[in-house]
């Protein structure tokens, strides 16, 4: 899979590149093929394995997909808006799950993006400075980010065990700080649980592009502020934040949408059924769609998810990303 | 030249792209050398996937060697195995065979991926005359050709620590429901003297959702209720459903003889550790023998699952449900031929033997039970149940959203209970009505 990924060379930049063109038109169109055979992979594969799944998805939420025919899944009947009608109905049993788990999701976004930014942005600020063992604090810092999703979260889980886990053994036996062992992947406290393991998990990411940012800013517009007397605070929100604005804005994109899709913490954290209190709006589609087998339902809210999240999206970019892309130029 | 040269290398980038897709896709299992091979995708029945691995290999190369045909294996846990049978299905790209919790044959056989036994496929098992007939029932909906055969036969009895009973001065174990509840009180102990109880009367596993509803079923059943009606619709709200998931989820609530921490137990494995390190006394299961005789337990016995009186019968008489795995061939399969004899290997009167012994189940061909492994006093009482205390699952196309829904339903209301809420019948009630309106609302 990491063939397609490769980015194809920008046309002209071959060995080829600025020799006299040849005389005859057939081989300069033949020439000029090239680059389009050489992206057609990454081509066919975007639409395979982006394209055509997510048009499935919209496809499904019309049809009547249930396990009688999931074997011939073509084959199952069109209803049309039934699904939307179950699903999406803030009056009916599923649908009102899913608005909750909407404004809930929406929230855990909020919270883990603020937190994952802040972070990072402090790691970021304290490890541009030059000083011994900043580079083992680069690698240790991403060690969040590198390690696989399921490995790290498998370990929040065991030390959120009520009985048996070290964030109780280290509060209430060792500390003494509560009295009793609280359940923390159950009710609300599940819901904290899962903000502070996704968190760890993205922060180094935010770290990452926001360490990469702030190399760009020469030293030389800090020294001039520190003559002018500009205290550090103000530097850093006179100088670092808005020479970073192009990369916060693609930065704060990327990650509210990843969050707000978040499915690996809460599924490997709880299982297939998140608490209640706990559940986000990704776990809540996979629930539905195979738990209850109930893909048409599943189907229907995914597109409500894809429809919310484009709308984010593209008034972001408008709203946000023009500035970013004037300072860039 | 030049050009030839970039054209060579695109050619090359595409096949590496299309190479690298072809990676990804994995696929079914091909043909070894021109031999033949089947997948077969196993459930965890023994202490470890390493255990079933093992287990199952020596049965596998016994069939290589009489068929020649090879047989990829792969051990799922049972966590994953409902979706990825699932995901075989709706791709077409699965295992030749596959196990399937017994519960839900109906519900499978509903989706048409499976092939029936019937004709020359029933033929090569060697009939269903051969099988135990409680078991061979649970192979898919009355009046169709069922889609899986029975593999291992499973009952549930309730085990208890001897030692603890003894030490309790508790001769007998409890029979009825409130004999039941008056041992557990009395085993539930502070035995270290530090202000908290470090012994708890019953062990169970709140938040694995198989073990609730089959609770749900039994306790439902015990108490005059049933999950479904005659037609197959659901009633969850029955008020012996209710009264029974009530008793359920009230040992850990009201009766205080299940710790809270027990909410947070997703798998029965767990809940048979618990037992294994003297922290429970009883608790319900299937086959838990194995796992304990691995942890060198030897105090404990199997006991039925008590009843509400002592001589009910008929369905108020129900200890547990007709549990068991079951075997089955995907239509999709591209060598039936080599599936169909490698389910009949498996089905086989010694295999049965063998196998059943090592998962300490119950054959579910009845000439295997000359076998002296099958005449210690636990196989014994769990034929009884099976014979006379046992009722097949709801054998409906719902029955699997039913397993997840009220299984879930109990799960939330044992994690309320846990975080100190007072649950009463009447939210044991709203709960149940809640998975109810979600069944509705499955087209």
């Amino acid at each position: 899979m990491t063939a397609h990924t490769a980015p194809p060379r920008a046309p002209g930049t071959g060995p080829a590149a600025g020799r006299p063109a040849p005389a005859r038109p057939a081989r300069r169109r033949r020439r000029s093929l090239l680059p389009y055979a050489l992206v057609a992979p990454a081509g066919v594969m975007e639409v395979l394995v982006h394209i055509v799944p997510m048009l499935l998805g919209v496809w499904i939420a019309f049809l009547g997909l249930t396990q009688l025919n999931i074997a011939r899944w073509v084959q199952a009947p069109f209803v049309g808006l039934r699904n939307f009608a179950t699903g999406l109905d803030p009056s009916g049993p599923i649908g009102s799950q899913l608005y909750a788990a909407l404004g809930r999701t929406a929230l855990f976004t909020v919270i883990v993006v603020a937190l994952s930014w802040s972070l990072g942005m402090l790691g970021a600020v304290l490890l541009t400075s030059r000083f011994k063992g900043r580079g083992v604090l680069r690698t240790l810092f991403l060690v969040p980010y590198a390690l696989p999703s399921y490995v790290g979260t498998i370990a929040w889980a065991f030390m959120f065990n009520q009985r048996d886990g070290v964030i109780n053994r280290i509060l209430v036996d060792d500390l003494g700080v509560l009295d009793h062992r609280p359940f923390w992947l159950l009710g609300g406290n599940a819901f904290w649980v899962t903000v502070v393991v996704t968190a760890w998990q993205f922060w180094p990411f935010a770290f990452l592009m926001l360490l990469a940012a702030l190399q760009n800013i020469p030293d030389s517009v800090y020294e001039a502020a520190a003559i002018d007397g500009a205290s550090l605070w103000r530097q850093f929100t006179r100088i670092t934040l808005p020479m970073v604005r192009p990369a916060n804005a693609v930065l704060l994109l990327i990650l509210s949408l990843w969050i707000f899709n978040q499915f690996n913490v809460p599924y490997v954290l709880f299982g297939p059924a998140s608490p209640p209190e706990a559940t986000l709006v990704s776990p809540l589609i996979y629930q539905q769609s195979f738990n209850n087998w109930n893909f048409g339902v599943g189907g229907a809210m995914s597109v409500l998810l894809l429809c919310v999240l484009l709308l984010a999206s593209v008034l972001y970019v408008r709203l946000v990303l023009p500035q970013g892309r004037s300072v860039d130029d | 030249m030049k050009t030839t040269t970039r054209w060579a290398a695109a050619l090359a980038a595409t096949t590496l792209t299309a190479a690298g897709a072809a990676g990804c896709s994995g696929g079914a299992a091909g043909d070894s050398a021109g031999g033949r091979t089947i997948t077969y995708w196993a459930s965890n029945q023994g202490t470890s996937i390493s255990q079933d691995e093992e287990v199952l290999g020596e049965s596998i190369q016994r069939f290589t060697e009489e068929t020649g045909i090879e047989v990829e294996l792969e051990v799922i846990p049972w966590t994953d195995l409902y979706n990825r049978i699932l995901t075989a299905i709706s791709s077409g790209e699965g295992p030749d065979v596959l196990n399937i919790g017994n519960t839900w044959a109906v519900t499978l056989q509903s989706s048409g991926a499976f092939l029936p036994w019937e004709g020359e496929a029933l033929e090569a098992i060697g009939g269903e005359d051969r099988f135990v007939a409680s078991s061979w029932a649970t192979g898919g909906a009355a009046g169709q050709a069922p889609t899986s055969v029975p593999l291992y036969g499973l009952a549930y009895s309730m085990y208890y620590n001897t030692a603890m009973f003894e030490a309790a001065g508790i001769t007998e174990p409890p029979a009825t429901w409130d004999e039941f509840l008056e041992a557990a009180e009395t085993l539930t102990q502070d035995t270290d003297g530090d202000g908290q109880i470090d012994q708890w009367g019953v062990g169970l596993a709140g938040s694995s959702y198989t073990n609730n509803v089959h609770q749900a079923f039994i306790r439902g059943l015990q108490n005059g209720g049933s999950l479904y009606d005659e037609d197959g619709e659901p009633t969850f709200t029955d008020p012996g459903v209710v009264a029974g998931v009530n008793q359920w989820v009230q040992l850990m609530g009201s009766e205080g003889v299940v710790s809270p921490s027990n909410a947070e137990l997703t798998s029965g494995t767990e809940m048979v550790e618990d037992f294994a390190q003297g922290n429970t006394a009883m608790f319900f299961d299937q086959a838990p023998s194995k796992t304990l005789a691995a942890r060198g337990m030897e105090d404990y016995a199997a006991a039925p699952v008590p009843m509400m009186t002592a001589d009910a019968t008929g369905l108020e008489g129900t200890q547990s449900h007709v549990a068991g795995i079951n075997v089955s061939v995907l239509e999709s399969s591209d060598d039936q031929e080599a599936a169909i004899d490698f389910v009949a290997h498996l089905t086989s009167d010694e295999e049965q033997r063998f196998l059943n012994a090592r998962f300490t189940a119950l054959p579910v061909v009845t000439a295997a039970y000359d076998d002296p492994a099958f005449e210690g006093e636990e196989t014994r009482l769990k034929q009884d149940i099976l014979a006379n205390h046992a009722q097949p699952m709801p054998l409906f196309p719902t029955e699997g959203q039913m397993e997840t829904l009220v299984g879930t339903a109990i799960k939330d209301l044992f994690g309320r209970i846990a975080q100190g809420q007072t649950v009463t019948e009447d939210d044991v009630r709203a709960a149940l009505e809640a998975a109810q309106s979600q069944m509705g609302a499955i087209s």
